[in-house]
């Protein structure tokens, strides 16, 4: 049906507060684009400008091959759902789902059946007349997400829907939500901060930072092979070791022990190094470079153990996730890193070097 | 091993507790205290001019001394005061929430430049003291011949309330949730209808609070409702109270003033009555995220 493209998009409100620099961005139908960063990245204020609730000031919005910048929000054939789910708290359930339908003076009858196909399909049809103060946050969520589908709306967009439920409760709508815009085959822009929404939900993930695209790509390659030092450390959990070591050659510096640098133009003074927990292991691995260090730190996960190990003659830490019933036997131990997962990064920009 | 409820000694003998018996006579002497006035006044308007004028006073009459003749003297004419009154006090209520509300909700909605200077305006006009502004105003009400006129009461009215109720509004739009105009906005309502389908029914406790406060500063004001209307057919109730004689200058009529003042506050206590849930929901809103 349509396909979402955002060109160059850049916001600023005052001179000093851009919240969005210079972000470009495709959704096709059927994708699911999740625009993930930390608390004033940006992505907010570009799921608005998408929407038409702000105004971008330079850069455009397009959809389907039209330019929406003079297009307001109620007239963009978009549908959005609000993190506080922003139910009108005077009228019930079932006005609150058919008014935009009303607005666009949708024969009454059609009305009906959509309102109720929609909620029949979200298990809220026995909630109609009730009004939003009646309802628990799972039921609000509901009705919120049905007043967006049945507007069958050229794209949708979510602004932290699952921020307000709690865990088990989300886990539990996360798979509804994949299910659902999975069968309505349109773009969808999902905003959030909580990167396991992210990896689950998506087909393709935006990272964003200080305004500016890290990386757009899918969520399997954002893990493996995140393009900068912030996108490794920003997803996966627990975090990424991110080490700055000196270098001497074609060789890094980690305490006592030496790693071989991948084939690099230059030879850097220093470095940054990075490595999962869950690629450090306990003893000797034949694909792995061997550290020696001092476990300092056991946290218990319940279904795996993360160790915090200080490497002998630095004061650097590797942290290690070990299978949680394996033992060891002393304070001093043997850190296998796998040579195939190793990340570096550069010093100063940031970016991947291997 | 379970726990189970034990009971212990002292819960068969219930010591008297202190505390809730002073916190009652607390609230009944309070109650008291506010209501006197009123109950006395009510009580004056119904007993007989003698047992009014009693030495000692009399505090529970008996049925022989109690009498409707002083509602009857007011007659079916003190009904036009009544009317007087109610005319002023709405007209005005109502100009100044149809101002105050759009001016309220574009200082908070809209970014103004000067924002901050026009509130500082408003807060200022609201402090001057109003009696200080009645003789200016009855310059202007001779000049342009408004006396014995509704208008020269509704306009002061409705400009002395107006600061209260912007800045009182403003406070309350500012804490509604910005999320439901973006929603009304993506849902497809303009600008008017999402303000009077959206917005003004959340609005309408904080409506209904600062509508009855300017509702009861009209119907009670006296100084202005006295210099500037004359004429007898067009009093609101204060002055009509006021010009209540007796047959010689030195007979007070306290019992057809007591009525004719009863009947004056009864419209106020039914309005307030018939919206005080409202009422508490305007000054609680906003206390608990909904």
């Amino acid at each position: 049906m349509a396909k979402l493209e955002l060109k160059n998009l850049r916001k600023h409100f005052d001179h000093n507060v851009i919240p969005v620099k210079d972000v470009s961005v495709n959704v096709n139908d059927g994708e699911f684009l999740t625009l993930l960063g930390p608390s004033g990245c940006g992505k907010s204020t570009l799921l608005r400008m998408i929407a038409g609730l702000d105004q971008p000031t330079q850069g455009q919005v397009i959809l389907g091959g039209e330019d929406l910048t003079n297009i307001p929000p109620g007239k963009r054939n978009m549908a959005m759902v609000f993190q506080s789910y922003a139910l009108y708290p005077h009228m019930t359930v079932s006005e609150n789902i058919s008014t935009s339908l009303k607005l666009r003076k949708v024969d009454s009858i059609e009305i009906e059946k959509r309102v109720n196909d929609v909620s029949n399909r979200l298990g809220i049809q026995h909630l109609l007349e009730r009004k939003p103060g009646q309802l628990s946050g799972g039921q609000r969520q509901r009705v919120a997400l049905a007043r967006a589908l049945v507007r069958n709306p050229d794209v949708f967009l979510l602004d932290e829907p699952l921020s307000n439920l709690d865990a088990l409760l989300r886990e539990q709508v996360r798979a509804d939500l994949k299910q659902l815009f999975e069968s309505q085959q349109k773009p969808v822009v999902y905003v959030t901060h909580d990167q396991t929404e992210a990896m689950t939900l998506s087909s393709k993930i935006a990272v964003l930072y200080d305004g500016y695209l890290q990386q757009l790509a899918s969520p399997s390659e954002i893990y493996m092979q995140p393009a900068n030092r912030f996108v490794a450390g920003f997803v996966g959990s627990p975090q990424m070791n991110l080490l700055t070591l000196d270098c001497q050659e074609n060789q890094a510096i980690l305490g006592e022990f030496s790693l071989t640098l991948p084939y690099l133009p230059t030879s850097p003074k220093a470095v940054v190094f990075g490595i999962r927990p869950e690629d450090v292991s306990l003893g000797e691995e034949a694909d792995g470079d061997i550290v020696e260090g001092q476990v300092y730190l056991m946290e218990d996960l319940g279904k795996e153990k993360l160790l915090s190990v200080r490497i002998n003659g630095s004061e650097q830490t590797l942290r290690a996730v070990i299978p949680a019933d394996q033992l060891w036997e002393s304070e001093q131990v043997k850190l296998s890193l796998s040579r195939k997962q190793m990340h570096w990064f550069d010093l100063e920009s940031g970016d991947r070097l291997n | 091993m379970t726990v189970a409820n034990q009971s212990s000694e002292t819960d068969k003998t219930s010591p008297i507790n202190w505390g809730r018996i002073l916190l009652w006579i607390g609230v009944i002497l309070t109650i008291i205290f506010c209501l006197a006035p009123v109950l006395w006044q009510l009580l004056t308007s119904l007993k007989t001019n003698e047992s009014i004028s009693t030495i000692p006073n009399v505090y529970f009459p008996s049925l022989d001394q109690l009498t409707f003749q002083h509602y009857q003297s007011l007659g079916w004419h003190f009904l036009r005061y009544v009317f007087n009154s109610a005319l002023v006090s709405l007209t005005s209520t109502l100009l100044c929430l149809g101002v105050g509300a759009p001016a309220a909700y574009t200082l908070t909605r809209l970014k103004i430049p000067g924002e901050n200077v026009i509130l500082g305006f408003v807060l200022i006009i609201s402090l001057f003291p109003y009696v200080l502004l009645f003789l200016g105003l009855l310059e202007i009400v001779k000049f342009m011949g408004l006396g014995n006129n509704y208008i020269a009461l509704i306009i002061p009215y409705t400009a002395i309330n107006l600061p209260l109720t912007i800045l009182v509004l403003r406070s309350f739009f500012q804490q509604l949730p910005k999320d439901l105009e973006d929603s009304a906005k993506i849902d497809g309502y303009g600008t008017v209808g999402m303000l009077l389908q959206i917005v003004v029914p959340m609005t309408i406790p904080a409506l209904v609070t600062t509508g009855i406060l300017t509702f009861i500063f009209a119907w009670n004001e006296f100084i202005f409702a006295l210099t500037f209307i004359t004429r007898e057919e067009m009093y609101t109730i204060p002055v009509a109270v006021a010009q209540i004689g007796g047959a010689s200058i030195f007979e007070i009529p306290y019992g057809p003033i007591a009525a004719a003042t009863v009947t004056g506050t009864i419209p106020l206590v039914i309005l307030v009555l018939m919206f005080q849930r409202r009422i508490v929901q305007g000054i609680t809103a906003g206390a608990v995220k909904g």
